[in-house]
């Protein structure tokens, strides 16, 4: 397995706090990769300058070996890296078609005066029959005339996912999809995130709920105030010293 | 084949109607056809979430220019009314990359401060805009006949029918590209600018369409307005007109394609009209500001959602009819 995306002394700094200094670490073609680390690691931060949301101060980000690091997040989307974003974001004014409609947006491409001369009939019929298996692949398929905003926590989770998913991506950048999801829906979300994984999409995810980090990741980085601590699978992680002092303080004392 | 029967009887009911008007109030029409396409172009940049305070000045871009093109070069006029829509877009276009580096509040007045310095451009260089007196005699429309009808364009219902079917056709391509997945993506810019960008959408270049293809409708009205007044000065242009293009769409309400269309007939009927005949002369600005404030109180959604309203009451009338039957 090669490595897909790949990032390198990766550092940010907002005035005199350095969020992030000198991260690295390499994420494999086809897996999922877990970031973890307590509140105010600075996960999301990394999240946002691989996304393309902020510039990073310095370092690089690494995909298929061209540097990504500074583009704007469309160009970084345009590359095959579509992020999801915490909470519910979503186009809550437009229904759940039209939110899934936007993510095949790159596939294709709307042209203005394709659509005034009514020539653009193949594809917008071919990029509706993609929202609509991306809206299946999720279970919403029952719900493309609603209102974005008026549906429930979990199915606005997912389909923020659906809006990701639809734009065919290489990595999905997943920043917290579990939050506010109760025991059965995180499980359920945690088997859709596999079956992506099965259909070659590498996966990133940034996540509290240590269960389904735990349960779902080949491999996970932690990191601590910004800093690289530890890396490896499930169980290495589970059982890392330094992992432990960083979430609970003093795990010497506790051993 | 319902809806063919519709449009049918608008066309002979716009066709029809300047003959039942006095001719001050043909005159009116005239202008609120105009205007209809302005506030039209207006709301397709409201789409993309910015509000300009530049958009009339816009309008007189595309009236400078096709009346110069036509004065100066003798340009057909129907060919110059095209052109000055073009310039308007082209100017848009230049002054989106200063403009487009900010948002919002910003925008708004940023657009307000570049369509002023357009405004004094016009007012200092006496050649070729004419100054603060503007340019006069702009050639008019020339006459032409169809053979059922002849065209004779210092009539203004001529003018009217000339008017309406330019109009139309420019409303017809508004509410095509409003309907198209490009509407769609301006409404995703609109709506949550952050994902609609982690979707792979470039937002500059759609804040930039949306408000160069705004601005060449603008322009077409503003063309169609010179040729048909055949003078026109900077203060044609002015804020003044600004407000009142906010104000019919803010009371006509921007959710729809027809709510500032809406907005801007109602409204113009009502100052022309109505005010007019009761003797309101010096009182019209400020019952148009107490309409514009009021509309805000107990209207926030605009009369646009006063025509949903009925619109759904009717449907929920005719299924209770059908399930009693």
């Amino acid at each position: 397995m090669s490595d897909l995306l790949e990032i390198k002394d990766l550092t940010m700094q907002f005035g005199g706090l350095r969020a992030v200094d000198a991260l690295n670490f390499k994420v494999k073609r086809g897996t999922i990769h877990g970031l973890i680390g307590p509140n105010g690691a600075g996960k999301t931060t990394t999240f946002n300058m691989i996304s393309g949301f902020y510039k990073p101060t310095s370092g690089q980000v690494l995909l298929r070996g061209e540097d990504i690091s500074g583009l704007k997040m469309h160009e970084v989307a345009r590359r095959g890296v579509v992020r999801t974003f915490q909470h519910s974001t979503l186009f809550a004014e437009l229904t759940v078609l039209e939110n899934a409609l936007i993510g095949t947006h790159m596939q294709f491409r709307p042209n203005i005066f394709a659509a005034i001369m009514g020539m653009d009939k193949i594809d917008r019929k071919a990029a509706h029959d993609h929202a609509i298996e991306a809206l299946e692949f999720f279970g919403l398929e029952g719900l493309t005339e609603e209102r974005a905003g008026d549906l429930s926590h979990g199915h606005q989770r997912a389909l923020g996912m659906t809006v990701a998913y639809a734009s065919h991506p290489d990595v999905m950048l997943l920043d917290e999809p579990f939050t506010g999801m109760n025991p059965e829906e995180t499980r359920q979300m945690m088997g859709l995130m596999k079956k992506l994984c099965e259909k070659g999409i590498t996966i990133l995810i940034v996540e509290h709920d240590m269960q389904a980090i735990m349960g779902l990741c080949d491999n996970i980085t932690c990191m601590s105030f910004g800093k690289f601590l530890a890396e490896g699978g499930p169980s290495e992680i589970r059982n890392h010293p330094a992992v432990i002092e960083a979430y609970l303080g003093g795990a010497r004392h506790v051993a | 084949m319902r809806n063919l029967l519709i449009w049918g009887l608008v066309a002979v009911g716009l066709v029809l109607l300047p003959h039942g008007l006095s001719f001050s109030q043909q005159e009116i029409l005239v202008f609120l056809t105009i205007n209809v396409l302005l506030v039209a172009s207006y709301r397709l940049l409201t789409l993309t979430g910015e509000w300009s305070l530049g958009h009339v000045v816009i309008m007189g871009v595309g009236a400078y220019a096709s009346a110069l093109v036509s004065k100066k070069l003798g340009v057909y006029v129907p060919v110059a009314i095209l052109f000055g829509g073009l310039m308007s877009a082209l100017i848009a276009t230049l002054l989106s990359f200063p403009l487009f580096r900010m948002k919002g509040f910003y925008f708004l007045i940023g657009s307000f401060a570049a369509g002023e310095i357009i405004r004094l451009l016009w007012k200092r260089f006496r050649d070729p805009f004419g100054g603060a007196k503007g340019l006069k005699s702009i050639d008019p429309m020339p006459d032409f006949s169809i053979g059922i009808y002849d065209f004779d364009f210092f009539e203004p219902v001529s003018y009217f029918y000339f008017c309406a079917v330019v109009v139309g056709f420019c409303l017809w391509i508004l509410w095509r590209i409003e309907k198209s997945p490009v509407g769609l993506t301006f409404h995703a810019v609109h709506w949550q600018d952050k994902l609609a960008e982690a979707s792979g959408v470039n937002l500059r270049a759609y804040r930039t369409l949306a408000f160069a293809v705004a601005s060449g409708f603008a322009g077409i009205s503003g063309a169609l307005l010179a040729h048909y007044i055949g003078t026109i000065n900077p203060n044609s242009f002015d804020i003044e007109v600004m407000v009142f293009v906010l104000t019919w769409a803010i009371v006509g309400g921007t959710a729809t394609f027809y709510g500032p269309i809406l907005g801007c007939i109602v409204l113009t009927i009502l100052n022309e009209i109505v005010l007019r005949e009761m003797g309101f002369e010096q009182l019209r600005p400020l019952i148009y500001g107490a309409i514009l404030i009021s509309s805000i109180l107990f209207l926030p959604d605009g009369l646009e959602s006063l025509v949903q309203k009925a619109v759904r009451t009717l449907k929920r009338g005719n299924r209770q009819r059908s399930a009693a039957k």
